[in-house]
């Protein structure tokens, strides 16, 4: 067995516009998938998330570089002499077979016993909560259930990888979260390798060991959801990864261990922690979340001047929203630009007074480990 | 599902549609055991001129013509006009426009200049006119029929499960056979019928490509009218 279930090196693929331009779908992706990991790939509509799944799946070559799988280099290998299976988005099921036909579909292509067809796909209709619904076309159930049909059917042939094109897009809001859990917790019990292509980065960062975000045709940052969330390389991942607020700068200083960056909206110096080699005089995004950000009752004076190098800044609250667990909170910190603020809601209590409202004056305290410098990108 | 019944006024229309459909059909087969000959006025009841139809090895002969044709024609132009509506979906390919509009020029011509084209074009190359040329011509004009059938049926086809079939271990041939072919069945089949109908009395591409040994039963029949 090789190190990695799947490995992509310096791969590309170009296809032709019907414009008669070309468009590279994947440009130079390098990516390793360890053993019996989830791994997604995530990104916005357009970044070239299926096309690095069909190449893997054998749908699509690619134009340059190497597709492994555990250590193969694939070429041009056909999807039927690859070890991988793939769970289609439209669910792709035969209409004209059966629920079992589907599911030993796969199986009859291996030439298995019949015996032992018979039980193995029972075995996966049990696994994915369908049985007895064998005799069903797959037009007689659900989508959710048509879901798991179209899951059975590829891990029914024991897969080394499993690739799944947004598997759970055509469900709704509820299922999909229940979806969610489900195949987390089956992936665990068969101990298959899922590459999970999705474009919703709340289902990534709960399903996932790791994560790689694209945009492009190009990899920006493979994280854990730990690290891709709270230690984005790029201001398109911090951009793309939960809410988070900016602020534009150029960088002063970087010898110490905190990156001092100059604002460009006006003369304030804020410290940060940079990702990533950044020049001195280079113009970076300072990115700090909403729930990161402190606030204080701003009861000095106004015109009393704060040290730059405690990451200050004084704002006027423009509204703020009360929304159970938090309340969210814009701020008006001059300039033209506004901050958003989650203020955890610790304390239970009916008093107005405890929560921020409009026009309440405010010091914005950005505490530096919170405080990402960021290359654009 | 629940099933409504349709409004009065839709069910005496339709089944005036019905009635002005068949009942000319009707009354042929009705009058064809009338004793007299020509008459439309009913003198009796009688088998005779199916006995009369039954003996005569000329029309027996013709309908075996017509049914073999019909049979051999619908064959070989189902598989080829489902291979170019297959084609058609699957690939493009320089002339692509040219090829899709040609193929559907049969349809359209009148059948006099298909029919008279097939002769010369027979003649041209000295080519023995008889059944051969019959069969030849009923699958010149029969393919194009099938290949409009199967392309409707195409249309919407979802081609990922041809991509889940090789998936799943089904090489191009096992995938056509399982999964590409019994998904457009319906569509097929509906080609094959239009064809074997049109085959079946086609009058006027057949007598210009006959000759003078063979015939079909449209002939044999036009010929005692
Ligand atoms: N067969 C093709 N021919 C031409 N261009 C293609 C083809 N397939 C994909 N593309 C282009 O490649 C780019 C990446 O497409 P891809 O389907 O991989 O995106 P994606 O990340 O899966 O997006 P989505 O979230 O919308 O599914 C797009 O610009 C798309 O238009
Ligand atoms: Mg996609």
């Amino acid at each position: 067995m090789d190190e990695f279930a799947v490995e992509m090196r310096d791969v590309v693929k170009i296809f032709p516009t019907p414009e008669g331009g070309e468009v590279a779908a994947v440009n130079h992706v390098t990516l390793q998938i360890k053993h019996g990991e989830f791994f997604s790939m995530l990104g916005p509509s357009g970044c070239g998330k299926t096309t690095s799944l069909r190449m893997m799946a054998g749908f699509e070559w690619p134009t340059e570089g190497e597709i492994y799988i555990d250590g193969t280099a694939m070429g041009r290998t056909p999807p039927y002499l690859r070890t991988v299976n793939t769970v289609f988005q439209s669910y792709a099921l035969f209409q004209h077979m059966s629920v079992f036909q589907n599911v030993a579909f796969g199986l009859e292509m291996e030439h298995v016993p019949k015996k032992e067809i018979e039980h193995r796909v029972r075995d996966a209709l049990e696994m994915v909560k369908l049985s007895g619904m064998g005799r069903r076309k797959p037009k007689q159930l659900s989508g959710g259930q048509q879901q798991r049909i179209a899951l059975a059917r590829a891990l029914v042939k024991r897969p080394a990888v499993l690739l799944l094109d947004e598997p759970l897009g055509a469900l709704d809001l509820k299922l999909r979260k229940e979806m969610q859990l489900e195949l987390k917790a089956l992936q665990k019990e068969v101990g298959i390798t899922f590459v999970y292509v999705t474009h919703d980065q709340e289902e990534a960062l709960t399903m996932s060991d790791r994560i790689a975000v694209m945009s492009q045709g190009k990899v920006l940052q493979i994280g854990t959801p730990v690290e891709i969330y709270e230690r984005p390389n790029c201001r398109f991942v911090a951009d793309f990864i939960g809410e988070t607020n900016f602020l534009k700068g150029r960088v002063k200083k970087t010898d110490e261990d905190l990156l001092t960056v100059e604002l460009l909206d006006f003369p304030r110096e804020i410290k940060g922690v940079g990702q990533g080699n950044l020049a001195v005089g280079q113009e970076v995004s300072i990115s700090i979340r909403p729930e990161k950000v402190r606030l204080e009752d701003d009861i000095n004076d106004d015109t009393a001047p704060y040290k730059d190098s405690d990451n200050l800044l004084r704002g006027r609250v423009l509204t703020t929203a009360y929304v159970g667990s938090d309340t969210r909170i814009i701020i008006d910190i001059g300039h033209n630009i506004s901050l958003i603020v989650w203020e955890q809601n610790h304390i239970s209590t009916l008093d107005p007074q405890a929560y921020y409202t409009a026009e309440d004056k405010v010091v914005i305290h950005l505490p530096f480990e919170n405080t990402l410098v960021l290359p654009e990108g | 599902m629940s099933e409504k019944k349709p409004a009065l006024w839709l069910r005496i229309f339709s089944f005036l549609v019905y009635v002005y459909i068949y009942l000319p059909i009707l009354i042929l087969i009705v009058f064809s055991f009338n004793t007299q000959k020509l008459n439309i006025r009913w003198e009796g009841f009688t088998f005779k001129w199916y006995e009369v139809l039954f003996n005569d090895s000329n029309v027996m002969l013709a309908t075996r013509n017509t049914l073999l044709i019909a049979f051999i024609s619908t064959l070989v132009a189902t598989v080829i006009g489902t291979m170019a509506a297959l084609a058609l979906q699957r690939y493009r390919f320089p002339g692509y426009a040219l090829t899709e509009s040609v193929l559907y020029i049969p349809v359209i011509i009148p059948e006099v200049v298909m029919g008279i084209s097939l002769l010369a074009f027979f003649a041209l190359i000295k080519f023995q006119l008889g059944l051969v040329t019959i069969t030849l011509s009923h699958i010149a004009f029969n393919i194009p029929f099938v290949a409009l059938v199967v392309r409707a049926r195409l249309h919407g086809f979802d081609k990922s499960i041809e991509e889940a079939s090789m998936d799943l271990g089904a090489n191009e041939l096992t995938t056509f056979w399982r999964v590409t072919l019994p998904t457009i069945m319906p569509g097929v089949l509906s080609g094959a019928m239009l064809a074997f109908t049109l085959s079946l009395d086609d009058y006027v591409i057949t007598y210009f490509t006959a000759g003078p040994g063979a015939t079909t039963l449209p002939l044999r029949v036009f010929s005692m009218v």
